[in-house]
């Protein structure tokens, strides 16, 4: 029983942290229809951001972060600018691939600055344990609780009542009857694409918290891809139940199995609930009028 | 209010699609737009709604104005806010948004401004229907109701200038008359502009003040509706009535098309 609510609570920040990401993908998703694989790489740029400002420069960490989430704008912004832009009207599956080039040069971007080797992380995210019901659970996991929640309840209300959250459901659903509504489709994913960098940049520090300042943080952009497409690309909620169930089944899986097989049931999960509902969990279906 | 000067439109950079098309929409006017498949009618439109570049294609010659303003050269966006506003053909609506957020899409320029309840009111007012379908998905709704949206998501946005391309399109004969009627209406009470593309030649002649005639990128023939219904290569080639004022009987059709050349 003790195992079992041990595996659980880890279980369950650990979704929350692959929610997070997740959140990131669905928010481009669903208001350019692109799955951006270049997202690993954008919480890859938050975690150094933070660590150059923190580590390396020296700025308080609340600072650091301050500027590092204004950097994530940035980033995002640039990315419409010289990136997306001259693709509007492109099939989305160039934007997809474009995508994938853009991973590879933040990723030299970063290493040609940092180099390849880990490094640790600035301690400033408390780490100390908290005992649940005689389950341990290190504070930063329940602070990505926390943040994964607060994000989760703001993007739904942002995307149901909020003029831009509809604007941009409506851009992912027909670009150009967006466009003749008066709705800027640059304007559109410049914001989609600064939400995104910032969730990814906050997910970034997370993630770097746990395994450190490297390469492998991004590497995390990967394991959240069944967690998108079990949850819906286009759901929130989904998002983040997917994020818990896959976070479950990999602890779960870890603890009661062995380890060997808990990075491969997710993907087997994945598998059975596409059979099932080609959609995802809570994704949209698409409509045929008869 | 509007006014196309000689406007020339070359989509990809080779096909040229408009060759020196002129054309005025007097304000508070209903003007009809009419002419055969490929003739320019959705380009004359997109060009003046600023909605060819995702089409690839651009103004190249001539201008477009509005109220004064030279708007060829703008974005779409700008145009919208400047008082125009396209309800483009086969409706488009916003499948996964439910109606009401689809009505929300529509009043997106003016955001922020407080009056989307009474918008929204004044929408339902025209369309009943719309209503009672509030909170369903616009996928789901028949041909005639996504029609009604589309006009619907138009008047939330308050344009000076209404382009409705094909309202007709695939719609049965007597959801056509009401949707034609809601035009007139919105035309009288809002004192709404409307530049109407039609295939159904009689109903737009019928509703029009002004109807113009459009074949290979450039316009044939204008003048008001009365007198256009009265042509008679009007009455053959877009009423289909002989000089004898009959339905043409499919007996007396010959069995290669005819077709009018107006400019030859």
């Amino acid at each position: 029983m003790e195992l079992f609510l041990q595996l659980t609570l880890t279980g369950l920040t650990n979704g929350a942290i692959f929610a997070l990401v997740a959140l990131g993908f669905v928010l481009i998703y669903k208001s350019s229809d692109v799955i951006n694989f270049a997202q690993g790489e954008l919480l890859l740029v938050g975690a150094y951001l933070i660590y150059a400002f923190v580590a390396e420069l020296g700025f308080p960490w609340s600072v650091g972060i301050l500027i590092t989430l204004g950097l994530a704008v940035v980033v995002g912004v640039l990315v419409e600018r010289f990136v997306l832009r001259p693709l509007i009207g492109e099939p989305i599956i160039s934007v997809i691939m474009v995508t994938i080039g853009l991973s590879s040069l933040l990723r030299a971007i970063v290493n040609a600055i940092w180099g390849t080797y880990g490094r640790a992380f600035p301690a400033f995210i408390p780490s100390t344990n908290v005992y649940i019901f005689g389950a341990v659970v290190p504070a930063d996991r329940l602070i990505a609780i926390g943040l994964s929640l607060l994000l989760l309840g703001a993007f739904t209300l942002f995307f149901r009542y909020s003029p831009d959250g509809i604007a941009m459901r409506a851009t992912a659903d027909d670009q150009q009857a967006a466009l003749s509504m008066g709705i800027s489709v640059k304007h559109i994913f410049a914001v989609a694409w600064s939400i995104s960098a910032v969730t990814a940049a906050v997910a970034g520090a997370l993630v770097a918290n746990i395994v450190g300042v490297s390469g492998d943080v991004s590497r995390i952009g990967l394991r959240v891809f069944p967690v998108v497409i079990l949850g819906g690309l286009d759901s929130v909620p989904g998002a983040v139940i997917g994020g818990v169930i896959i976070g479950l089944l990999e602890v779960y899986t870890g603890g009661y199995i062995g380890s060997g097989l808990s990075q491969v049931l997710p993907f087997i999960a994945l598998i059975l609930i596409l059979m099932i509902r080609p959609y995802g969990l809570f994704g949209e279906e698409r409509i045929e009028r008869v | 209010m509007l006014t196309l000067n000689n406007v020339e439109v070359i989509y990809n950079d080779v096909i040229l699609v408009l060759k020196g098309m002129s054309l005025e929409v007097p304000e508070g006017k209903i003007v009809a737009l009419l002419g055969s498949n490929g003739a320019g009618k959705t380009t004359t439109l997109k060009a003046i709604s600023g909605l060819l570049k995702p089409d690839d294609g651009e103004v190249t010659e001539g201008d477009i104005i509005f109220q004064g303003q030279r708007i060829d050269t703008l974005d779409a966006a700008d145009i919208v806010r400047a008082g125009i506003f396209q309800v483009m053909e086969g409706r488009r609506v916003f499948e996964h948004l439910t109606t009401e957020e689809n009505l929300r899409a529509g009043a997106y320029i003016r955001r922020g401004q407080g009056q989307f309840k009474r918008d929204l009111q004044l929408v339902y007012e025209y369309f009943p229907h719309l209503h009672q379908r509030r909170n369903q998905q616009a996928g789901y709704l028949s041909g005639g109701e996504q029609q009604m949206l589309a006009i619907g998501r138009a008047l939330m946005a308050r344009p000076k200038l209404m382009l409705l391309d094909e309202p007709s399109l695939g719609l049965a004969p007597l959801l056509v008359a009401s949707i034609f009627d809601i035009v007139r209406r919105i035309n009288r009470d809002k004192g709404t502009t409307i530049l109407l593309v039609e295939q159904n030649a009689r109903m737009a002649l019928d509703i029009a003040d002004y109807g113009y005639i459009m074949e290979g990128g450039r316009i044939v023939l204008e003048g008001e509706t009365g007198k256009l219904r009265d042509n008679e290569d009007v009455k053959e080639f877009y009423l289909g009535l002989t000089e004898v004022g009959q339905r043409k009987s499919y007996r007396d059709v010959k069995h290669y098309k005819r077709r009018k050349r107006w400019l030859s």
